[in-house]
């Protein structure tokens, strides 16, 4: 299980952006949170992947309380939880090929079908392969992505408005890939967004983002 | 009576040259942007509409072959103190295809032509507010304006950001906020054509709403808006006009109500039914390569109708107003309906 209790976070010294969140992922599950824009589903997801410290909080991974983020996280720790960010740009370097990308997290001394293999499963073809992030649409870049987390084998997917950059029929696609993912390798998968048509379809239960226990949404703004 | 176009895109083909292979981006696109009216364009991602938007606005980069023509017309509809360089120009319109870079970069990007770029957000500086990146803008295309502050403030109004908002530093806004601070910069000059690419992706539907809702008023003020979208929805909240786009080329184009009502090709009703609330079944097999189109059709692959089909793939006007490239034209398109004029600005429309 990942999970984490009385989550609080922010940025800023002076301003919390979650308030004693809660929430827990099993594996062969698909749990999903649906919450307006702005109100810090981003944030849950960077501290449930280890890359930002909490302010306090319990969490937990597989047994084992985390104290570490970010890079000084156990790499054991870090490769089992694997993040689908919304922003494919901001989440490649655009220097390296969408060979490398997607390959980036596969063990040591993978062979090259690998690569393959999991383009192949995103629906990249391999002609794009060779290009750098800037030879390719959004789309493409963000499938190139979904490959390189999987890569890992992670047991938690963490899907960011994974769809946000697809077309329906592609978003179609690969949600179901992500749903095939959960139940034949007990991957336990967290999907936030806004859109609860998109949470409806694929999740096995979705949680209000209001009901994760944090006071009302942050103000966005609006 | 129709108003003349802002931008007529003709006949227009991008091809990139990668090392040994050729990616055909865009192929043989046509259409026209009136003051008054909303294009959506929507399509498979990878089809060629980022490429589409840089073609027009001469962003794209050195390996790109390009041909066919886009025309960016003066505005006699709207003029004025606003947009005093719009009202003048040739009759025939500036041929942006072959226009200078110091011509793009003085007269029309930003100026004429806005662009609201997608993952916008994630392109804004790092190291300055929101607002010196808005006031530096407002500085450089709008010198005559005395009080930028106020000018910032009131163009944060019009996307729906609070003006103390825009003192923040892009990392401390969220995704919705920092995409409407890109929509406010490209709105500085006002601009007479705006095109928004993606431009709501991720937001949830209150903020995708205003955002678009924001984007067709400002066509129903005589402006023209290209809106790039993945949301069906938002689609068909704005759109006036609707084209969709697979693998380089535009397959069916038409009112967007029409469209929407009675989808033609196979790929526009695979597209509409693939959302999440129709069922949210994705078109069977992948994405083509486009730098291996089958010849012909490239959507028969994956087309239902593969079987009894010739595959002949020119766009051809099937109906007033409406457009389609599939070698089998539904029966019921054919003249069996009335005239549709689809060209009436959004003010004269009665929705
Ligand atoms: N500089 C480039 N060199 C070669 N190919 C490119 C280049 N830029 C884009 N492409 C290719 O051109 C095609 C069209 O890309 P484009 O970014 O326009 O797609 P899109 O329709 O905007 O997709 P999305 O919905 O994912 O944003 C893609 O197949 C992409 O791989
Ligand atoms: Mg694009």
């Amino acid at each position: 299980m990942l999970s984490v209790t009385n989550l609080t976070a922010g940025y800023r010294r002076d301003h919390d952006v979650l308030t004693r969140i809660s929430i827990t992922l099993t594996p062969g599950r698909i749990v999903g949170v649906q919450g307006p824009s702005g109100c810090g589903k981003s944030t849950l997801i960077r501290v449930l992947a280890l890359l930002h410290p909490p302010r306090s909080g319990d969490l937990r991974l597989d047994g084992e309380t985390v104290r570490r983020f970010r890079y000084a996280a156990p790499a054991a720790q870090r490769r089992r939880v694997g993040v689908v960010f919304q922003h494919p740009r901001a989440a490649a370097d655009p220097r390296h090929t969408l060979r490398r990308i997607v390959s980036a997290h596969l063990p040591a001394g993978a062979p090259g079908t690998e690569t393959d293999r999991l383009a192949e499963l995103v629906g990249l073809t391999p002609d794009l392969l060779d290009r750098r992030p800037h030879e390719v649409s959004d789309g493409q870049l963000q499938r190139a992505c979904l490959a390189r987390t999987l890569g890992a084998d992670p047991r938690y997917l963490l899907c960011d408005e994974m769809t946000a950059m697809l077309d329906a029929s592609s978003a179609a696609a690969l949600v179901h890939l992500i749903k095939a993912q959960v139940e034949h390798h007990g991957r336990g998968a967290l999907m936030v967004s806004h859109d609860s048509a998109l949470l409806d379809a694929c999740c096995d239960e979705t949680v209000q983002w209001h009901d994760l226990g944090g006071p009302p949404a942050a103000p966005t703004g609006r | 009576m129709t108003a003349p176009p802002l931008l007529r895109v003709e006949e227009l083909s991008v091809r990139f040259r990668l090392r040994e292979m050729v990616v055909r981006a865009v192929t043989d696109v046509s259409f026209e942007l009136r003051p008054g009216r909303l294009l959506a364009l929507v399509g498979e991602s990878g089809c060629g509409k980022s490429v589409l938007a840089s073609t027009v606005l001469g962003l794209l980069p050195g390996n790109a072959e390009i041909r066919g023509s886009v025309r960016l017309y003066g505005n006699s509809a709207r003029g004025g103190a606003s947009s005093p360089s719009s009202a003048s120009g040739p009759p025939d319109g500036l041929e942006l295809l072959t226009a200078s870079e110091r011509t793009l970069a003085r007269h029309v990007r930003g100026r004429r032509i806005a662009l609201v770029p997608q993952s916008a957000a994630t392109a804004l500086t790092p190291v300055r507010t929101a607002r010196s990146q808005l006031v530096e803008t407002l500085r450089e295309l709008r010198p005559d304006i005395g009080d930028r502050h106020r000018e910032a403030d009131r163009l944060a109004g019009r996307v729906g950001l609070e003006p103390a908002a825009l003192d923040r530093y892009p990392h401390e806004l969220s995704g919705g906020m920092a995409q409407r601070v890109v929509l406010a910069l490209a709105l500085a000059a006002d601009p007479d054509v705006i095109i928004a690419d993606e431009p709501t992706s991720g937001l949830d539907r209150p903020l995708v709403e205003r955002t678009v809702d924001t984007l067709r008023e400002l066509a129903g003020d005589g402006r023209a808006v290209l809106l790039i979208t993945h949301d069906i929805a938002a689609a068909e909240r704005v759109a006036t006009d609707l084209a969709v786009m697979y693998a380089s080329r535009i397959v069916e184009q038409g009112p967007a109500s029409e469209v929407f009502d009675d989808p033609w090709h196979p790929y526009t009703r695979g597209l509409l039914e693939a959302t999440p609330a129709r069922g949210f079944r994705p078109l069977p097999g992948h994405p083509p390569s486009l730098s291996a189109l089958p010849p012909g059709c490239a959507f028969r692959p994956r087309c239902s109708q593969r079987d009894t089909c010739t595959g002949d793939p020119a766009l051809v006007p099937v109906a007033p107003g409406r457009a389609l490239s599939c070698a089998r034209l539904p029966e019921e398109g054919r003249g069996a309906r009335g005239p549709l004029t689809g060209s009436e600005p959004i003010g004269e429309r009665s929705c």
